[in-house]
Order: structure tokens, then C-alpha cells, then sequence
């Protein structure tokens, strides 16, 4: 989600040079932009940009897992896994509410999900095969969302900061409970171990992927720095993604699937084998397992959703008018 | 295409003794669904214990252009202030 939102963001403004060497004091000064604040073009669009396309990412990311919530093995893994999928749908609403601020209509906003024009990350674009899926997406794809969301707290634009506040208190629920899921299945029977490390094996690259292109080949990254809509770099987020799970991993006795992952003393963490980009690029454009399967989702939500919405709006003034008739 | 079901602001009192805080906004077709959407989007995990929605197009907004006219001047009035003043120590806390 988060870096790949600013695949494609166009920065480009044209304001006068004074209006943007004053706009940029404001930011250099750590003060935030409130929506109705004066701002450039090029600004307003990344934002709209990114934040749309986070919460695509969390209400198509709730798919996934709402596969599973009818099997899940427990009572009360179906329950975590509830409460899971709906904060999902609930931190998709939180990013809606923060780009709307910026002039965009959430309308405007699934049309642009639904016709191919915005995206959402492209791990979802992955099928989940088993329940082990479940909890390796909890422990990688929400730990890797967290090292994401955690500095998007301090994003320059206010509504977009408050909301990733919210979203970060729950996210580590949701990576807690999948590693739970995760090591009860490696304590587990040997069949149960290999279901894990087999998940474990079909996610581990596609997480990595979650952070976008290496700084090298992204494309408006120093203007987003500048502005503080991001404070770390792609690669910076990944190495700290790795840091912090190949030991979690080595304590759940299950192997990284990369050959080459070795530590590096001198600079005090991992060395990783190189990224299949070409498979990153063709998710990202459509070519996923998923792709066509969670746009479908969506498409028939919104379509067998559009009778009640107008049935609510047809109520709502119905009982208006009624309401004015009496006074 | 319907016109877009209406935005609402969702106000929650964390807990009895404190005020109501903006916390976002949710779309919704009437009041009572607001109040419910808001429940069920802002409320999740103890959050609140009394809810307000209004309607986004029925708040009424100071101007950011005039945000210097309208806040500014209070900096320059130090002497609406305690320490303003100068007591004595001896006059004790005050």
C-alpha cells in the first residue's frame, strides 16, 4: 500500500516560486497542512494519490482474508480474524475521509479503483492457498504495513497523520495475531510446520516487494521527501522490515526463502538476494494471480450495493419532506 | 448515477468529563445510519461513550485566507496575561 502509493504520483506544480519556498517553510517548520490551507497542486494531487490508494489497498486487502473467515479452525481464530477483516474496512474509511478532504469524492474514488486508473498494493494481487496464509499475512504483510504506517504519522498533511495514528494502534493486534497463527502451526504436527514454511515461502518476496522499487528507480521520491508526505526511503523500510523478521522467523524455526540473506556486521543488518522486479511490475500492472478476480469483488459490491444506497437516500428524504409537512 | 450519499463529521466524547473530538467523517444517508456507521467505524475498541454527527455542509468555517486578521492579533496583547504583571515574592503565590 503506502510506498506503492506514490508509484506514478505525479509532484509536478507550477506555482510561483514564492508561494512554494513559503509553503516549504511551513513544512521545514514541522508545522502540519490542514485541508482548506493554501497548498500546491502538485501536493494536493500526490496526496489524493497515495492516501486513495491506501485505502484501496485496505478495503481490497480485506478480501484476502475474507476467504478464510468461514474456515477458520477455531472459534476463536474466526473471531480475531472478524475483527480483523473490520478494522480493515474501517481504516480503508478513515484514508477515504482524509483524501476527501482534499476535494476528491469517494465516488470519484471507486470509480478510479474500479476502472484500473488508481491501484492498491500489490500483494493482494496473491492468493491465499491455506489457513497459514492467514497468519503469515498478519505477521508480514500488517508488519510490513506498520513499518510503512509508523512514520506516515508524522506526514506533513494533518488529516492523513490523525488517520495513520488511529490505523497504527490497530495494526499491531492484527501482525500479533499472525504470528500467533504462525507458530501455533510450527509448534504444531510436522505437516502443520510445513504448511507454515510453505506460506512462508510464497510471501516472503511479495512483502519485500510491498515497499516499492529500490530508491534508485523511484521516480518523484526526493520531491516527497521534501514535502514530508514520506520520511524514509523504500530501501530504508525494507532493510528495517528484514532486520526485524528474519529473527522472528529464525525463532518460529522456519527458513527465509532467500539463499543469499546473510548478516552484515558492518552495517549491523541483513544482505538480501536480489528482488524479482519484473514479477513486482507485472502484478502492479494487472498481471497478478488476483488482479482480475479482487476488481470483480469490488465491481459486484458496488453494483449489488447500489440499490440500497438508493433506497437509503429515496428514505432519507421521504422522511424529510414529512418531517418539513409537519412543522 | 444517484447524487453521492451525503458526508457527516463525527464528534465522540472519549469519556464522561471530557468534550467532544472531531475524529473523521463518514458518508451516510440519514442521521440515524451516521450515528450507526460512526459507531461501528469510530468506536471499535472503547474509543467513546457518547457520539455527535453533523452534516459536513452544515459547519460553518472561519476563513484560512483571513486566519492572520482573525488570530493574530491576540500575540501582540501580552497583557492579557498572568505573568504580565509583576507581584512582589513576598506577596506570596497569587
Amino acid at each position: 500500500m503506502y510506498s506503492q502509493g506514490l508509484i506514478g504520483a505525479d509532484g509536478r506544480t507550477d506555482e510561483a516560486p514564492e508561494f512554494l519556498e513559503a509553503f516549504q517553510k511551513r513544512i521545514d517548520a514541522e508545522e502540519k497542512i490542514e485541508p482548506m490551507d493554501a497548498m500546491p497542486e502538485g501536493y494536493r494531487r500526490t496526496l489524493i494519490r497515495q492516501i486513495g490508494q491506501h485505502a484501496h489497498s485496505e478495503i481490497v486487502g480485506m478480501l484476502p482474508e475474507g476467504n478464510w473467515i468461514t474456515r477458520a479452525p477455531s472459534l476463536k481464530r474466526k473471531a480475531a480474524l472478524l475483527a480483523k477483516v473490520q478494522d480493515e474496512g474501517g481504516h480503508g474509511l478513515y484514508l477515504y475521509a482524509a483524501a476527501e478532504t482534499l476535494g476528491v469524492s469517494r465516488d470519484q474514488m471507486t470509480e478510479e479503483l474500479l476502472s484500473g486508473k488508481a491501484k492498491y498494493s500489490s500483494i493482494f494481487n496473491y492468493p491465499t492457498l491455506s489457513w497459514a496464509d492467514i497468519g503469515t499475512i498478519g505477521w508480514l504483510v500488517d508488519g510490513a504495513a506498520i513499518m510503512n504506517q509508523i512514520p506516515l504519522c508524522r506526514c506533513s498533511f494533518g488529516p492523513y497523520a490523525r488517520a495513520m495514528i488511529r490505523v497504527c494502534k490497530e495494526e499491531s493486534f492484527h501482525q500479533r495475531q499472525g504470528y500467533e497463527i504462525v507458530m501455533t502451526l510450527a509448534r504444531g504436527t510436522p505437516e502443520q510446520k510445513a504448511m507454515a514454511q510453505d506460506s512462508l515461502n510464497r510471501w516472503w518476496w511479495p512483502s519485500l516487494m510491498m515497499f516499492g522499487p529500490h530508491d534508485a528507480e523511484s521516480q518523484h521520491s526526493d520531491q516527497n521527501m521534501k514535502w514530508k508526505i514520506k520520511r524514509f526511503s523504500n530501501d530504508e523500510l525494507r532493510q528495517k522490515f528484514i532486520d526485524a523478521t528474519v529473527p522472528q522467523a529464525q525463532f518460529l524455526g522456519l527458513s527465509v526463502p532467500d539463499p543469499d540473506l546473510t548478516w552484515n556486521e558492518e552495517k549491523g543488518g541483513y544482505d538480501h538476494g536480489p528482488i524479482d522486479w519484473d514479477e513486482f511490475w507485472r502484478v502492479v500492472k494487472g498481471g497478478g494471480v488476483m488482479n482480475r478476480d479482487r476488481i470483480e469483488a469490488r465491481q459486484k459490491a458496488w453494483d449489488d450495493g447500489a440499490w440500497v444506497r438508493e433506497a437509503a437516500l429515496a428514505h432519507a428524504e421521504k422522511r424529510r419532506a414529512r418531517k418539513l409537512a409537519a412543522e | 448515477m444517484v447524487s453521492e450519499t451525503p458526508l457527516w463529521e463525527v464528534f465522540i466524547r472519549p469519556r464522561n468529563g471530557l468534550a467532544h473530538k472531531h475524529v473523521g467523517s463518514i458518508h451516510a444517508a440519514d442521521e440515524v445510519m451516521a450515528v450507526q456507521a460512526a459507531r461501528d467505524v469510530y468506536t471499535r475498541r472503547g474509543e467513546g461513550t457518547s457520539i455527535w454527527v453533523v452534516r459536513s455542509a452544515d459547519i460553518v468555517a472561519s476563513d484560512p485566507a483571513q486566519a492572520g486578521e482573525n488570530f493574530e492579533p491576540t500575540a501582540d496583547k501580552i497583557y492579557r496575561h498572568p505573568t504580565f504583571y509583576e507581584i512582589p515574592e513576598d506577596v506570596g503565590h497569587m
